[in-house]
């Protein structure tokens, strides 16, 4: 079968290089242990709790928000065709392409950006100014910016799970007596809740591995795991390459712990609404 | 119900203003040279290297597409009638381009052929395959996911069974019963790889090709206003695409098909 | 003062009127069906009973309470949905108990209560199972009982069989029947199905495009139908073109044959009217009342109990004459008409209705074209 042949030749090989790559030392090419060690490299693992933390910022935040914004254009009273404008332009916003994502973002709150602009002469706030501090260069800036494709991807998945919401069950719980609160504490939520929890889950593995976006806007300045790997690739900084594939061997853990979670909730909430 | 519309009002205008002002800015410094659009002539007229990324990412996204339309429909089309077992096996192999990102996908790439005998990071041809090969890796979960619900709501199996009936051969069968009928969710699949190719960065620039997203983050470094222009044209691009899946999808129960980032 | 009360009911969707001049009194512990085709207005008329829709004129009391604009979460209605709206997430015990949950009962008494129900509607051991865990019919079970967990004064049922198959249909609602009198709780039933409607009702209402046609027991509606879409609608019904003889003594042909019934009615001479005839009036021969027509056997059907012969009228011209449809019980020592052969049949002068000619009437082979 050539989707097999393919697959292998092009996914597994070159992943298993890595693998293998991973606990080989870069000089003597031995088996060694080495490399995962010095993942506890401080510099490292200071990357490697900022990705964490700025994928969970951005998975919770993208997640709440997302699910806000669906609502509110599916079952919220607004007016039918936002839902599909909403729909379509995150379908495209989930693409919008890391690197004009990253420079749409420095036009906005950058130096020199739009916004920044409007808040110092309108307002006289100076975002970039000791106070504040605010930078779109380092890390709530590039939060900020990785909503941009997390709100989308939130939307997308989890408008299905709310259209799934059927009436009926609404209007079960109001005959039974129960307000709107408790139709949503008792059952819209739990009925929604693995849907949303898997693609949160989703969202943190989707921020978790974004590489142009944060090079293009962070390269040096934030470490994050993406950077690190990059700097490898071009042989910036290290010379270790199999370090490199440590690195890359964590990352496909992560995305590998967040890609099943999501792929368990989801089985769990379909076997429910069977 | 009054409070619940006012928030939802609420919420769809900052969702709104979050996603169009960065739009806007950019739009708004594209515009700021002396001459008005001059960032966009420059880039569309003056540019040879736009025009040139622009074709060759659009060349590799074609033959991608093809590539991956060649190896998934008659596997789609197999495990759903032949091998329902292998299901579940497929179906991990096509999530697996999301555990691993384009970023690993790269670095595992080059390493692996760089040397021996499967090398081919020598020649511009052999980094050519490479990288129409990391595209069609990337574009598998969203090709497979599109086929195998466009077969599903044919109902495939009946289909065959007619035409075996009939006397039809395999190929005939993919080729004039299979193939035309799940023409709208190839459509989308295929507009979506499209999407994918055009504005990737990191295959494309690890692998040191000519393609458009190298071409944005260059240009990103060297101009000012012509950066600008380009993301606007570019978003103009995958609205396009999108939007002709939208048209597209709208007889059939498509879900719309969702990527990540890069 | 009947326990449940609607008063010139009226529904209007923009410009469409879905239920208008809807008039019912019903007594406590009556069971009341709204019977009719789909579209009729039988379930916008239950969901404003229920307090999904609201009226735009007319009112709706409960037990002496006007409810026309409460909030239905403030009702005491409890109703069971055509899809059983069963909550996926919960377990049977909780979907039961989950009226009395929000009505802030202590825990034990919920225990105890749905326990009570789970008997009452024959799933003992089921509680802990979740909803899709059960078949369609023990689905609906717990519809019912989660319904009427929480005590309430009325129970509404929209068309809770339809889903299920014909053999559990008609078990499941002479459950529901049994379980209605144990209780004595006022209910409305809405359907389709004649059948369910007849053998379940104290008393029916029978309802075409958002109006009321004829409300009485299933013996008032089936025997005296007061208008022709009731006449056809329920039950089988042979309408036979006629044109008037004599009207006041009751004279007119049928096919060029001459018919008496013993009613006067309306009409010039030469006037075209329908004449219905239930199948069950019409015997096979001469013995089965005075007026008798003849024609050739066009076809038999075994129905089971039921032997359906349908005999084909002359007619004056090239297009085939009128059917009428007669059964006959089915016995072993039966012998059958053969096909082609002449037959003569015979009814009643009492019985036969006198219709407006062409009344929105549909015959099975209207039915079948539309289909």
């Amino acid at each position: 079968m050539p989707f097999f042949v393919f697959s292998a030749l092009f996914l597994v090989l070159p992943v298993s290089y890595l693998v293998v790559g991973s606990f080989q030392d870069s000089v003597t090419h031995q088996p060694t242990l080495q490399n995962y060690i010095d993942l506890t490299d401080p510099n490292i693992v200071l990357a490697y709790s900022t990705s964490i933390e700025i994928s969970l910022v951005t998975a919770i935040g993208g997640g709440i928000f997302g699910f806000l914004l669906a609502y509110a254009v599916i079952l919220g009273g607004l007016p039918r065709f936002l839902r599909s404008l909403l729909m379509t332009f995150s379908g495209v916003a989930s693409n919008f392409a890391s690197i004009p994502l990253a420079l749409a973002f420095t036009f906005t709150l950058g130096l020199q950006g739009l916004v920044t602009k409007l808040l110092l002469d309108g307002l006289g706030i100076d975002l970039y100014s000791k106070q504040i501090g605010f930078s779109i260069y380092q890390k709530l800036g590039l939060e900020l910016v990785y909503l941009y494709f997390q709100f989308p991807l939130m939307i997308l998945i989890v408008a299905p799970a709310i259209d799934g919401l059927k009436l009926e069950w609404r209007e079960a719980s109001e005959n039974l007596g129960a307000s709107s609160r408790q139709y949503w504490q008792h059952i819209a939520l739990p009925i929604l809740l693995p849907t949303l929890m898997g693609t949160t889950i989703l969202l943190f593995g989707n921020s978790f591995g974004a590489q142009a976006t944060a090079y293009q806007l962070t390269a040096g300045l934030v470490p994050l795991v993406t950077n690190l790997i990059t700097a490898q690739i071009s042989g910036d900084v290290f010379h270790n390459v199999n370090l490199g594939y440590a690195l890359a061997m964590g990352m496909v853990v992560i995305m590998g712990i967040s890609i099943t979670g999501y792929s368990l909730l989801q089985r769990r909430s379909e076997r429910w609404l069977r | 119900m009054k409070v619940s519309r006012v928030l939802s009002w609420v919420v769809f205008i900052i969702g709104v203003l979050y996603f169009l002002v960065p739009l806007y800015a950019t739009l708004e410094f594209s515009l700021r040279t002396r001459v008005p659009f001059a960032a966009y002539t420059n880039v569309l007229f003056k540019d040879p290297q736009f025009a040139g990324s622009l074709l060759y990412s659009a060349i590799i996204g074609i033959i991608t597409i093809l590539v991956s339309l060649l190896i998934i429909v008659p596997t789609a089309y197999w495990v759903r009638l032949k091998l329902p077992r292998l299901r579940p096996v497929v179906e991990f192999v096509t999530l697996l381009p999301f555990v691993i990102p384009p970023l690993i996908l790269v670095f595992g790439l080059l390493r692996a052929y760089a040397v021996g005998p499967l090398a081919l990071t020598g020649s511009d041809l052999g980094l050519n395959i490479l990288v129409v090969a990391a595209y069609v890796v990337l574009s598998f979960p969203y090709m497979y996911r599109a086929v195998d619900s466009g077969l599903q709501a044919i109902n495939v199996r009946s289909l065959t069974e007619a035409a075996q009936s009939m006397g039809a051969g395999w190929t005939r069968i993919l080729i004039t019963v299979i193939f035309p009928n799940i023409r709208v969710a190839l459509l989308s699949g295929a507009f979506l790889t499209f999407a994918i190719v055009i504005g990737e960065y990191t295959i494309a620039s690890f692998l040191v090709r000519p393609a458009f997203g190298p071409y944005l983050a260059l240009l990103g470094h060297d101009k000012a206003f012509e950066p600008a222009a380009v993301s606007i044209i570019s978003f103009g691009l995958t609205w396009m695409a999108m939007g002709m899946i939208a048209v597209l999808g709208r007889g059939s129960r498509q879900r719309i098909q969702v990527a990540g980032a890069r | 003062m009947s326990f449940l009360e609607l008063t010139d009911v009226q529904k209007r969707f923009g410009e469409t009127i879905a239920v208008e001049g809807f008039n019912l009194a019903a007594e406590k512990g009556e069971f009341v069906s709204f019977l009719g085709p789909s579209g009729c207005g039988k379930t916008t008329t239950l969901r404003m009973i229920a307090g999904f829709e609201q009226p735009t004129a007319g009112t709706i009391r409960i037990n002496g309470e006007d409810v026309t604009y409460r909030s239905p979460n403030k009702r005491n209605v409890g109703m069971v949905f055509q899809s059983y709206a069963l909550f996926p997430n919960m377990t049977v015990a909780d979907n039961i108990g989950f009226g009395l949950k929000v009505r802030k009962r202590p825990k034990d008494q919920i225990r105890k209560r749905v326990d009570e129900l789970l008997d009452i509607v024959n799933l003992p051991e089921k509680g802990s199972r979740f909803p899709y865990q059960l078949s369609g019919g023990q689905q609906q079970r717990v519809a019912l009982a989660r319904a009427l967990a929480f005590e309430p004064e009325i129970l509404l049922l929209d068309e809770p069989l339809s889903a299920l198959d014909a053999k559990i249909r008609v078990a499941l609602r002479h459950e529901i029947r049994s379980i209605q009198r144990q209780l004595g709780i006022t209910t409305v039933y809405v359907t389709h199905d004649q059948e369910e409607a007849l053998s379940l009702s104290d008393r029916v209402v029978v309802m075409s495009e958002g109006r009321m046609e004829q409300v009485g027991t299933p013996f008032e509606i089936y025997n005296f139908p007061t208008t022709a879409f009731v006449a056809s609608f329920v039950g089988t019904l042979n309408v036979l073109p006629g044109l008037v003889t004599d009207a006041g003594k009751g004279e007119l042909t049928i096919a060029g044959q001459p018919v008496r019934l013993e009613k006067a009615f309306e009409g010039n001479l030469g006037r075209e009217v329908s004449v219905a005839l239930r199948p069950e009036m019409v015997s096979l021969g001469s013995e089965g009342g005075q007026n008798r027509l003849t024609g050739k056997v066009i076809d038999v059907s075994f129905l089971g109990s039921i032997v359906r012969i349908r005999i084909g009228l002359a007619s004056g011209g090239s297009e085939p004459g009128p059917t009428v449809i007669l059964d006959e019980f089915n016995e072993p020592t039966l012998t059958l008409p053969q096909l082609g052969e002449t037959a003569t049949i015979s009814f009643p002068q009492v019985g036969p209705l006198v219709l407006e000619a062409k009344a929105a009437v549909q015959s099975v082979e209207e039915l079948i074209a539309e289909a």
